[in-house]
This record gives C-alpha cells, structure tokens and sequence, in this order.
C-alpha cells in the first residue's frame, strides 16, 4: 500500500445522501476473481444515464470525490472500495459513512474524510461555480483545500496513521515478522504439514 | 466476523510511532512469560488451551493478540481475491507447506471429465489452478483421489489433528474441531492475511460448554443432537462463543459424527466448536497419510492428552441437553434453529413468545408452503440429498445404505447420493454402498458439495422440496423457490423408502404392522 500525505485532483460532487454499498458497485460484479479491474463497476446503474456526474467532461477523470450524508451504508462488500479506488478515487468526503465501508477504506488506502453538512455545501458551490477544479486534501494537517475555500476534515487517529505509513492489514501484521519467526522456530515437529505431498 | 476486527482497537498518537518496537519487545515479554514451563495454575479450558499455545503477540489495550495458524484450507470461491492480493502487492505465499487447496464449491458430480459449463465456476476453479501453480500450493483438483469437501478432504488425510489451529474461506471450518483444534471461517480478506503471514489478529472468544449427558437411542444420531442444540439456544444463541461439546454422550460418539456436530457449530451463531481429544481421536488419526509417526507421534499424544478442559475450568455459559430423551429431528423453517422431534407437528407461530420469531416463523411457513398443526411425518418430499460436509463420510453413507439395502425408494421422489471426497467414493464402492444406492433407485455421484448450496447444476427446482443431510436450509439455498429439511443420514433414507419425513423407527413400525397383516 502507498503511502499518502497530500492527495491532488479534480473533485466531483455527487450531491445524494444515503449512497450504499450496492449502489457504489451492484451485486453482478461479485462474481469477479480479481481484486482490481472494477472502475468500469462503479456506479454502474447510475452511469446508465448521460445526466450523471461522472459522464460529465470535467468530472470523467475524478480524483475527490464530495458526497452527501451516510455513504457507502449497506452490506459489507470490499469491492465497493476497489471499485472508487480502481476509478482513480483517492479520498471520499462526507459528512457520515457506513462504519463497515470507512473501515475498509482504511485498510485498502481510500482516505475517507468526515466534514460538516455546511461544509460539503460550500464544496459543491465551489466545484460548480468552477468546474473541473481540483481540490487538495492534505492528510497530515486534515484539511481539504478548493481555490481560496479551505475545511477541516476529520479522520481518527490510527487511520490516518496507518495511511501516512502506507499499512494494510499485513503490512501492520509484518511488523512483528520477528515474534512470527521466532515462533515458528519452536512449533513441534509433529503439527501438520502439507508438503511434501503423503497420500 | 466482529471480533476480526483487525487491530484497529490500538490507537496510537502520532509521537508514538516512532518508538512502536519498543512497546512491542515489551509484549513479546510478556508471551514469553505466559508460555514458559511454569504454566499458570489457573485451570483452564480446552480453547483456551490452544489459543495459548498460538499466542504470537499478545494484545495490549483492547488490541486483538496476534495468532498463529497450523493448517490453512483453500478452495476455489473465496481464494481467488485473496491471490490476487498478494500479487498486486509482490507478496509471497508465507508458509505453503501449512496450506492445501481443493476443489469443491463448485465442482459437477457427473461428467467430471467434460469441461465445466457454467463459466463463472469454470473460471474460478481455472483460477485456483493458475494460482497455486504460482504460489506453490498444495492443489486436489478434480478427478484427483483426495478431491473433495475441504472439511471432508483435512481430517481424511489426517492433517487435521488436537491442538492445532485450522483456518479457511469457508463457515463451516468449524467441523475440525471435533479433534480438539481451533477452527474458525475467515473471509476473502482474512484469507490473504493467513496467506502472507500465517497469522491472525483475533480478539478471544467466550466459552460456552454444551453438555450433553445420556444415551442415544438406535435411530437418534449427532446431527440429531446438534439440531436440538441449535433448536434450543437458537441460531444466534453461540454468537461470540466457542462451543465445547461435552458428557457422556459426545463421549460414546464416533470421530464422524463429532465432526457433524461442530459443523454445525456455526449455525447456532458460534466461531467454533470442540471436543476434547480422546482415545477415539487417536485411534481415528493413527497411520493416516500426514498424522505423525514414531517419536512424534508419541510426542503429540502426550501434549494432546494434556488438552481438555481442567477440573474447575470456567465456561462463560453452560446448556444441558438429555441425550435419552432426544428424537429424530427435523427442521420445519428457513433457519436451522426452526426444528422439532420428528413426531412433533408444524408448530404455531403464536407459540413464539418472541415477535421476531414469530415473524420469522410466519414468514418460514409461508416460504415452506406449510400449515401449522400438520405432522411433520405427513410432509412429502420431493428429493432426499445425502451429502455435504455435515454428513458425506464413509461413516454417513454406510448409516444411509444399511437403512435402503434391498429397498426401493419412494415413487417420485429424486435421491442423490454425494461422498464428501473422492476417496470416500472409492471406499464406499470398494463396500459394495454404490451398488446398493443404484438397486435402491438413487443416484451415486462424484465428490463436491453439490446440493447443499447448488453453486453447480444439481439443484432444487422452484417448489420442490428436499430432505437433506446438509447444514442450511435458508430459503433458495439447494436453488432457487427450493425448500429443504435438514435431517441426519439416516432419516434420509427412511424419508426416501417412504415419501414422507420418517425415521428409522417408522420403518420398524411399518414391518411390524406388515408382520401382523401376514399373521392374520
Ligand atoms: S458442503 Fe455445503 S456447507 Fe460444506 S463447504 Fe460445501 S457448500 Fe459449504
């Protein structure tokens, strides 16, 4: 995983509240075997219609991404985050997420911010009145920063951490790597082993 | 998967990343400590015995510990992701001498040898292929002779052993405890975890302590036993709970159906399931391919000797349940927890005093298209499934084929006959059981586990209704508008002679009755 400090691109306002999980990326696509490949999966229902904001020109090559109240609710579904961050979304703004949904983003390296309900007003105003603007969201000082409009976002302390040093879950685990080797050192010989092959 | 938080519960302040290996040497002391021959006097139980002895890192602060995983099963639905993950981000498969594959959510049970139709189970499986080609795992693949179940295809080869930690993409990872492992499902993410690292972060379970005391009568069986369970403490009364299955009766059990009994663990809401290991747990591992040998085997039979439950050990929550008085059971819903003895009638839904469960009952019986107040012996059925990793080893079919030698089925009703692995198959053709199954008018199929969740072609039809030795009889889960009973092996074989739900004793009682017409 990628260490993150500032994240830079073009933010898109997606002005719905209550965006759950199976709207960011419907259920047909989790017949899939990968882990990547699910940016044409996004939105897929609503990118259906030519009126949506990411078939607008400026918006197509989103990078922030500015939505209403309560998203990413719903089922637990990991591909929800694949789907923003295979896009090209690197940080998802709102002023609630579902707490499943923010938990894995954390894990998979999509920064979600916290920001008031005012806030994500004058984000959008900003974004329309100059569209195809790009925001700048700057994690060690929490701040996300539109032309001369600049709100604080709120992300806990050991996500953002973990995003600053570029930890999935493994990453973190693997920073005991020694306590596991040393363990493995005196496992007993008589535990299972599947190799070599005994038939 | 709550308490698979990951370890998130540790909050750090940003001046404290620096010194983040100073405070971990300090946790490493502390395990070193709790693992040292001067074991604490505390008396402890048989899960926590082995999480002790898994103890990577202990947790501080809430922080889950950090557990390390013997035995790591793979198939084909929940690795794909898992692979892909590890290589996106270069990793390596950590320690592919403790993890095995097979192929088994999807695999067809005839024309093994004709490509796969459905294209979303063929790639899948073609995936698995391609990745433990790569990462150099351990692959069963169809038409192999230990093909089969994952849950069935582990303890066949005799590594699943006491004492140890089994992890897999799969809910019904619990069956292995029924030799005194750990064993709990993960998902995809939890999956590429063990991979790479062969740990876990986990937060420790609650103990619960199911006794079940007496005999059973002929015709009762584990499945019987563990479907009163869930009937009594209902499917979310285990939640958060290992579950150690304990007295005499679980005691008197074969290795088979203590493996019945565990997987089914899940179904009442719990991680996992155990049962102390015993002389049975021995004598059932003893000279199985990968089950130690010579020193090592005696080695392992002191340690495990050493592993149930101390005198005076704390359970978190206790159940009794009266092994004499247990009948055939079966389920009458859409949840495993909706059961009752097999004598009993559909029951009312006013009966629940809870009003979610009457709800779920009044929903259950509409789904089922039954009415409340009927017999269950009155129900009839439509196709009898013997099979899944509750009930596919040779023990199972040899119970199932002793009831239908020499009979006929039922007209019109569909039977299916699915050994958890290949090897199973073999075994039961190598007893004659196969041709038993044929003359009796069923069909004898290849390894997989077919019915019980329809990944592959065999499959209910909307309406159809099903006896079946699985584990799950959610609403369309052996297909779509399907309805399924859950029933043990040989109430299988009793309700595919008659038609309807009956059990062993029914048929006694039928000959019994056809003896008395002779006389007269
Ligand atoms: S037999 Fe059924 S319950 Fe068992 S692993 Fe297969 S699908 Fe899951």
């Amino acid at each position: 995983m990628e260490k993150i400090s500032t994240l830079t691109g073009v933010a898109v306002p997606l002005k719905r509240s209550n965006v759950d999980t199976d709207q960011i990326i419907p259920a047909v696509f989790l017949k899939r075997v990968t882990k990547t490949g699910f940016d044409d999966a996004l939105f897929s229902a609503w990118r259906q219609d030519p009126e949506f904001v990411l078939n607008q020109e400026p918006y197509k090559s989103g990078k922030i991404l500015i939505a209403g109240p309560d998203f990413g609710t719903g089922s637990s579904r990991e591909h929800a985050v694949w789907a923003l961050r295979d896009y090209g979304f690197t940080a998802v703004l709102s002023p609630r997420f579902g707490d499943i949904f923010r938990g894995n983003s954390g894990k998979q390296g999509l920064l979600t911010g916290t920001v008031s309900e005012q806030d994500v007003e004058r984000l959008w105003a900003a974004i329309e009145a100059n569209p195809g603007i790009e925001a700048s969201v700057d994690l060690v000082a929490r701040k996300a920063t539109l032309a001369d409009l600049t709100v604080d976002f709120d992300i806990d302390d050991y996500t953002r951490w973990r995003l600053l040093e570029g930890l999935d879950d493994i990453g973190l685990t693997m920073r005991d790597e020694a306590q596991i080797t040393e363990f493995e050192a005196r496992r007993e010989p008589w535990r299972p082993k599947t190799l070599p092959v005994k038939i | 998967m709550a308490d698979l938080a990951g370890p998130t519960a540790r909050t750090y302040t940003q001046g404290e990343f620096d010194s983040m290996s100073t405070a971990s040497d300090a946790v490493r002391a502390d395990v070193t400590e709790d693992i040292a021959p001067a074991a604490p006097a505390r008396p402890r139980t048989l899960a926590e015995k082995v999480w002790d002895d898994h103890l990577v890192v202990k947790g501080e602060n809430g922080s889950p510990d950090l557990i390390y995983i013997d035995l790591h099963l793979v198939h084909e639905v929940t690795s794909p992701q898992a692979f892909d993950g590890l290589r996106a981000e270069g990793r390596q498969v950590r320690r592919p001498d403790l993890t095995i594959a097979t192929e088994d959510h999807n695999t067809p049970t005839i024309g093994i040898d004709k490509p796969i139709a459905d294209p979303t189970s063929r790639t899948q499986i073609e995936t698995l292929r391609r990745n433990c080609a790569e990462f150099g795992v351990r692959l069963h693949s169809l038409g192999d002779v230990e093909q089969g179940i994952v849950h069935v295809v582990g303890p066949q080869l005799g590594l699943t052993m006491p004492g140890i930690t089994v992890v897999c993409g799969d809910s019904h990872t619990s069956t292995h405890g029924a030799f005194g492992a750990m064993a709990f499902g993960i998902g995809t993410s939890e999956v590429e975890h063990v991979l790479a690292t062969q740990t876990l972060p986990l937060k420790p379970f609650k103990t619960m302590a199911i006794n079940v005391e007496g005999t059973l009568r002929p015709g009762v069986t584990a499945k019987d036993i563990i479907l009163a369970v869930i009937a009594k403490i209902g499917t979310g009364g285990g939640q958060g709970y290992v579950l150690e299955y304990r007295g005499s009766a679980i005691r008197a059990l074969s290795m088979e159906g203590r493996m019945t009994i565990c997987n089914m663990s899940i179904e009442a809401g719990a991680r996992a399931g155990m049962v102390a290991p015993d002389e049975t747990t021995f004598a059932y591992l003893k000279g199985r391919p990968h089950a130690p040998e010579g020193a090592d085997w005696d080695a392992a039979v002191e340690y495990w000797k050493t592993l149930g439950t101390d005198e005076g050990a704390q359970f978190d929550a206790e159940v009794f349940v009266d092994a004499d008085a247990l009948e055939p059971f079966v389920t009458w819903g859409t949840n495993p927890g909706q059961g009752v003895s097999l004598s009993d009638v559909v029951p009312e839904p006013q009966s629940f005093t809870d009003p979610n469960a009457q709800a779920a009952a009044t929903r259950a019986l509409e789904y089922m298209d039954l009415r409340a107040g009927t017999p269950l012996k009155d129900i009839h059925v439509d196709a009898v499934f013997m099979g899944s990793c509750t009930n596919s080893r040779i023990e199972d079919l040899r119970a199932f084929a002793s009831i239908i030698k020499g009979k006929q089925k039922a007209d019109g009703v569909r039977v299916m006959v699915v050994p958890g692995s290949a090897r199973v198959r073999l075994e039961a053709e190598a007893e004659g059981i196969d041709k038993i199954v044929e003359a009796f008018g069923a069909e004898w199929r290849f390894a997989g586990c077919s019915m019980c969740l329809g990944m592959n072609p065999d499959q209910l039809a909307p309406g159809e209704r099903c006896a079946s030795t699985s584990n799950r009889n959610f609403e369309g889960r052996q297909g779509k508008g399907g309805r399924t009973h859950l029933v043990s092996p040989v109430v299988a074989a009793a309700t595919a002679i008659r038609g309807t739900l009956s059990s062993p004793w029914d048929l006694d009682n039928d000959q019994a009755h056809d003896e008395q017409k002779a006389q007269a």
